[in-house]
């Protein structure tokens, strides 16, 4: 284990309280499309960001409430959406889009060039 | 190949995170779901109640849900909140795999009871970044009211 990976770690220790949102992933010949929840994340809090080959995903929950307000009844705790993926070799993590609209995120990872399909002609001798 | 790049950890760590789920609604104490109409885990959608002393607050977590095609109704102290979320998910070709499918689609609707003390008439709603929140004020009668001693 390297010395980042354990930084990593301890990382993930502390902020255990995040919820994993859930995501849709789709491949097609030209990428992977990766749709994702983020409910009650403004744009600005939300962070979409590569290291090498792993894909984080992490967005504050920012809700107006009233002055004074309990909550009573709570299905969803923490504030804190985060959730990471590992991008495998033949996908290109500089040429990401991300769209988020309504509290879902849609990234587009599309395949490096090298690893698109192509139809390899046989030509006869 | 990408079957088991992907599948693996997210089926991995959405399990912990099924177990906590599970902990919290056994253990969780104050603030666990212990309403009559709540749902079990993987509900959709989501909803967070407050009371404030002049209103009572629902958030209902709903994103990517059009925001005209909600339909929010109150009837008999019961807030209702129902709607459909379509599926974004591409027919399966030969083409096209789909390695997770974890979002919610299709038709949904959650009941909230309301207290005595609000007024139906006046409730608000709006929708932002896939939250809808409800608002439903208090009576006036019902909201505290400092009394002058002469």
């Amino acid at each position: 284990m390297s010395e980042k990976q354990d930084v990593a770690k301890s990382d993930v220790a502390q902020q255990t309280q995040a919820v994993l949102p859930p995501v849709d992933i789709v491949e097609d010949e030209a990428g992977i499309r990766l749709t994702a929840d983020l409910p009650g994340v403004p744009k600005d809090q939300l962070s979409v960001r590569t290291e090498g080959q792993s894909l984080l995903i992490e967005g504050q929950v920012a809700i107006d409430t009233p002055e004074g307000m309990e909550p009573v009844y709570v299905e969803t705790r923490s504030p804190v959406y985060r959730r990471t993926f590992n991008l495998s070799r033949d996908l290109d993590p500089t040429k990401i889009e991300a769209a988020f609209r309504d509290g879902v995120l849609t990234l587009r990872i599309p395949k490096a060039e090298h690893a698109q399909p192509r139809k390899i002609a046989v030509s006869v001798v | 190949m990408y079957e088991s790049l992907l599948r693996l950890p997210v089926d991995f760590f959405s399990e912990f995170d099924r177990i906590q789920r599970e902990l919290n609604q056994a253990f969780g104490g104050a603030g666990a779901p212990t309403s009559i109409r709540a749902l079990g885990r993987g509900a959709f959608p989501r909803v967070n109640i407050g009371t404030s002393a002049k209103s009572v607050e629902v958030y209902a977590l709903l994103p990517g849900v059009d925001p005209a095609k909600l339909d929010v109704s109150v009837d008999r102290g019961l807030l209702t909140i129902a709607g459909e979320r379509a599926s974004d998910l591409p027919a399966a070709s030969d083409k096209v795999s789909v390695y997770a499918d974890e979002r919610f689609a299709g038709k949904f609707k959650r009941t909230v009871s309301l207290p005595d003390d609000v007024d139906p008439a006046a409730i608000e709603a709006n929708y932002r970044d896939g939250v809808l929140r409800v608002s439903i004020p208090r009576r006036e009668a019902a909201q505290p009211q400092r009394i002058e001693v002469k």
